[in-house]
């Protein structure tokens, strides 16, 4: 990809073919010059599609009617593709599908990127790729799922009939969750059997002449593992060639932000300041802090010191709650001269971090607490320091132990390390919330140690009616924790968002 | 009178050049390796491996043209002979090759069934030991196997061999076998798996709702053996100690009652208690390690298993429920049939005849008892020259190349 300044149009004949269908592989990178406006403003909106995807993951159960209801909501006001019709051209009230289509091709293709140099982020944007393509795919008509297929070459024919009749009692004795009326109603797919190995591992597949005849609800399965697969290998190839990338100065910074942005509150305007008392943090460290924060404060009760990972996390979260600077300055003062800091000590060379922290030196940027999603996925802890999220790098048992502690029930316990080993942790921390506050459920999906205290605070001083139940799902349909903004064709409004995003994680 | 040719492992040295001069069927053997010639070196970059007098093992050996096979052959006399897989470089040469090039690429898909696999369900021997009482397991072995392989993966050319003691392999050669990854190797060897557990394990094997069809399938040959093999043959009732270990399989509660086995078929609970205890003493026990990997070594067909002499045959499916191990010829046998006369042949007038055979090394084989397992050899090969045509008549045409 080339960006010049300026915009090229392509040309138009060929527009019909490269966007026949409103699903993708993403196989082809696009070969088009875009403006660097654009590049923004298609990678921002990508990425509170799949924010939205992560968001709704959580908080709901996949492939449930609200699920459904939220995320097409999402994907059409971001001016993504939906299951229109595919000869559909027309412009309606704007964006054409070609529009749409050639944005989620280019789109993904710049998140690309951002998201291929870690382990950790290249995890988390194939989960949600996968993720979004699993519901456009279940989303499609049995014919254009087919069509998929073949325009993918994926060998995957649909069963006649006739075959499926003759065969049915072989196919409900083979596949898992298939009965009578299934096998009728829906397609059933003959895929050769070194495409679905899984399934031929573990017997739970038919198999006749070296073909698996597998059913319509376990072909997502395989065809997604294919996506898997294609993208995992794509992003590998990416991060080699990333520093070319890199190297060009109007999009390093973008890329870089891209990676860490968290769309969503950021509690970056400091409300209740002073309100809170320096005699309260250690009982609300046991009561509204996340299992981060209070790890963090009782490690420096402890040892009176913090290092500088710990410091940022601790004293950014701190500011958040709403300690003023005079509060924070005296706070790590106190703490810190306990230990092996004397009090000159502590003025000539933590006082100044601390009122950077605050803007009040060098650049004057007022730092923004950590997200969940970057307390996890940058820095991670390594031997003295207290930082990261204790559920994403905590051994396991060091984890039970503490929640032991911190008296957890067992069972909750096991919920909770349940949801860590399949890499849920922000949902674990959301167990922990419920587990601590005695609530089933938590009522919003959390995505920030500033929100998990507001909101525990809120249920503390029965702000919140645990027991309405009703009002609680309105809550959370009325209050998604991905902050939806309006899908902006505006490309100014979506520079100065970029520039929001800018000033939102400028690390030293 | 001719002595009778038992078979004496000292023997070996003199008998081994004559067989591999003028019984080892090299014509056929070359023909398989080269699979029509489709692939370019594909036997060039074949690796063999041969185990030498005094167990001297020497691996990556390879060959250009079947006159160098043999030659080499008979001048390094190897006691075993392993094939390996098709690699992308000659194995001979593999030193030369920068490394991390050299790579196993091709190889049929394998199955090595051991009787040493059964011993916690054969009473009559055990460890390297085989009767005509327990071989019963291997015809129930290959049944349940080449059925699966054919109907369930559509394999077509499996040959089943021999392995000269205590066992038999299973070569499937389908070009599409020989492609297959290492996890599709393991995922079929798993598909095939009934039986789980070693040393600790009392239940081997557990079923549950639904069964699968190929279980079913697997059941019925079992079901068909069972009676005359377990019953009669193995005797699992006939002592205290054999009984005790049924029972050990049994659920619980039902040992409170006067049980026999037979006639129990309620499910109970989901449990099919009956098909488990059929099952672990008959169905077929595989090593996934010998099939899952692509460069794995296995005992060649037409070698001689140096401990009993006998000559890794090919199976006849056909003939398969009168086969018997013990009648498979072995190397001595072979090599006195040799040099026998033939009884229909007048000593004078075929004195020519038999000259010409000399100069025609390979026919010598047709004089001896080796000569009925070449048949069959020729028979798979046919059938996998005739499917090559037929591809190849497909592929043109589709190309319109007439």
């Amino acid at each position: 990809m080339q960006f010049p300044g300026r915009r090229k149009k392509l040309i138009g004949s060929s527009q019909n073919d490269l966007y026949d269908h409103c699903l993708q592989f993403y196989g082809q990178p696009p070969l088009e010059n875009i403006s660097l406006t654009e590049f923004e403003t298609f990678a921002v909106e990508r990425l509170k599609l799949l924010k939205t995807v992560e968001n709704l993951g959580v908080s709901c159960v996949k492939n449930s009617e609200q699920y459904t209801k939220k995320l097409d909501a999402e994907i059409s006001s971001l001016n993504f593709p939906q299951k229109a019709e595919l000869s559909e051209q027309k412009v309606q009230g704007g964006i054409s599908e070609y529009e749409k289509r050639r944005k989620d091709h280019i789109s993904h293709f710049i998140l690309r990127l951002a998201y291929c140099q870690t382990e950790d982020l290249r995890r988390w944007f194939i989960q949600q790729e996968m993720d979004l393509f699993r519901y456009r795919f279940n989303d499609l008509h049995s014919k254009h799922k087919t069509d998929f297929l073949h325009k993918n070459n994926l060998k995957y024919e649909t069963v006649s009939a006739e075959e499926k009749k003759s065969l049915q009692d072989k196919l409900i004795a083979s596949s898992y969750g298939l009965s009578g009326t299934k096998v009728e109603e829906h397609d059933v797919y003959k895929v050769p059997f070194q495409d679905a190995l899984d399934l031929v591992r573990t017997r739970k597949v038919y198999l006749l002449a070296g073909n698996a005849y597998i059913p319509h609800h376990e072909i997502v399965t395989i065809v997604l593992n294919d996506f898997r697969t294609r993208l995992s290998k794509a992003l590998a190839m990416t991060a080699r060639s990333l520093p070319a990338v890199q190297s060009d100065e109007r999009l390093q910074p973008l890329l870089s932000h891209l990676s860490h942005a968290y769309v969503g509150q950021d509690y970056s305007i400091q409300k209740n300041i002073g309100k809170i008392s320096l005699e309260q943090i250690d009982a609300l460290s046991g009561k509204s802090f996340p299992l981060c924060m209070r790890h963090l404060h009782k490690a420096l009760r402890e040892n009176h010191h913090l290092r500088h990972g710990g410091r940022m996390q601790y004293g950014l979260f701190l500011k958040g709650i709403g300690l003023s600077l005079e509060q924070a300055l005296q706070f790590w003062r106190s703490e810190f001269v306990k230990g092996k800091v004397d009090a000159d000590k502590f003025d000539k060379a933590y006082a100044y971090s601390v009122r950077h922290m605050f803007g009040k030196e060098g650049k004057r940027t007022d730092y923004t607490p950590y997200s969940c999603m970057k307390v996890i996925l940058s820095n991670p802890p390594s031997q003295g320091d207290y930082h990261g999220c204790p559920f994403r790098h905590s051994d396991p048992e060091l984890l039970k132990q503490k929640l032991q502690n911190y008296k957890v029930s067992p069972s909750g316990t096991n919920q909770i390390l349940e949801l860590v080993k399949g890499m849920h942790y922000q949902l674990a921390c959301q167990k922990y919330f419920e587990l601590t506050h005695n609530v089933e459920d938590a009522g919003f999906s959390l995505n920030h140690p500033n929100q998990y205290f507001t909101e525990s605070q809120k249920l503390l001083s029965g702000g919140r009616d645990i027991k309405k139940e009703v009002d609680m799902s309105q809550r959370s349909q009325e209050n998604p924790a991905s902050v939806t903004r309006p899908s902006q064709a505006n490309s100014k409004q979506a520079h100065e968002e970029m520039g929001d995003l800018d000033s939102f994680f400028q690390d030293e | 009178m001719m002595p009778t040719s038992d078979y004496d492992p000292a023997c070996l040295p003199d008998l081994l050049p004559l067989y591999y001069r003028r019984l080892f069927p090299f014509s056929q053997y070359y023909r398989w390796l080269s699979y029509g010639g489709v692939s370019k070196n594909y036997f060039q970059n074949r690796e063999f491996s041969f185990t030498l007098k005094d167990d001297i093992y020497v691996r990556y050996q390879s060959f250009t043209t079947q006159n160098e096979l043999e030659k080499e052959m008979q001048k390094m006399v190897p006691y075993k002979i392993d094939i390996g897989a098709v690699y992308s470089h000659r194995p001979s040469q593999h030193n030369a090759v920068k490394s991390g090039t050299f790579q196993a690429l091709e190889k049929e898909l394998v199955f090595d069934i051991d009787m040493t696999d059964y011993d916690d369900v054969r009473r009559c021997c055990s460890a390297a030991d085989i009767c005509s009482k327990c071989w019963t397991l291997m015809t129930i072995a290959i049944r349940i196997l080449d059925r699966a392989l054919r109907e369930d993966f559509g394999f077509h050319h499996l040959l089943w061999v021999y392995s000269g003691r205590r066992g038999v392999h299973c070569w499937v050669c389908d070009d599409a076998a020989r492609k297959l990854s290492v996890a599709a190797r393991s995922a079929v060897a798993e598909y095939l798996s009934l039986i789980k557990g070693g040393e600790e394990t009392v239940r081997k094997v557990v079923l549950s709702d639904p069964i699968h069809p190929f279980i079913n399938h697997s059941l019925s040959v079992v079901e068909r053996y069972f009676c005359q093999y377990a019953i009669v043959e193995q005797d699992i009732l006939g002592s205290k100690e054999s009984v005790d270990k049924v029972l050990a399989l049994l659920p619980e509660d039902i040992l409170s009652f006067p049980v026999v086995l037979s006639q129990y078929h309620i499910k109970k609970g989901g449990q099919y208690f009956d098909k488990e205890i059929m099952l672990q003493y008959c169905y077929p026990r595989l090593d996934v390690n010998v099939s899952k990997g692509v460069n794995h070594l296995l005992k060649s067909p037409f070698s001689i298993h140096p401990k009993t002499g006998r000559i890794s045959v090919p199976i006849d499916l056909k003939e398969l429920n009168t086969f018997d191990p013990f009648e498979v010829p072995t190397i001595s046998l072979i090599c006195e049939e040799l040099e026998r006369p033939r009884a229909d042949e007048a000593e004078d007038d075929d004195v020519k005849d038999k000259e010409n055979e000399q100069e025609a090394g390979e026919r010598h084989y047709k004089r001896t008892s080796l000569a009925k397992y070449v048949k069959v050899f020729d028979r798979f090969l046919e059938a996998m020259a005739r499917s090559r045509k037929g591809e190849m008549l497909q592929k043109s045409d589709l190309q319109k190349d007439f």
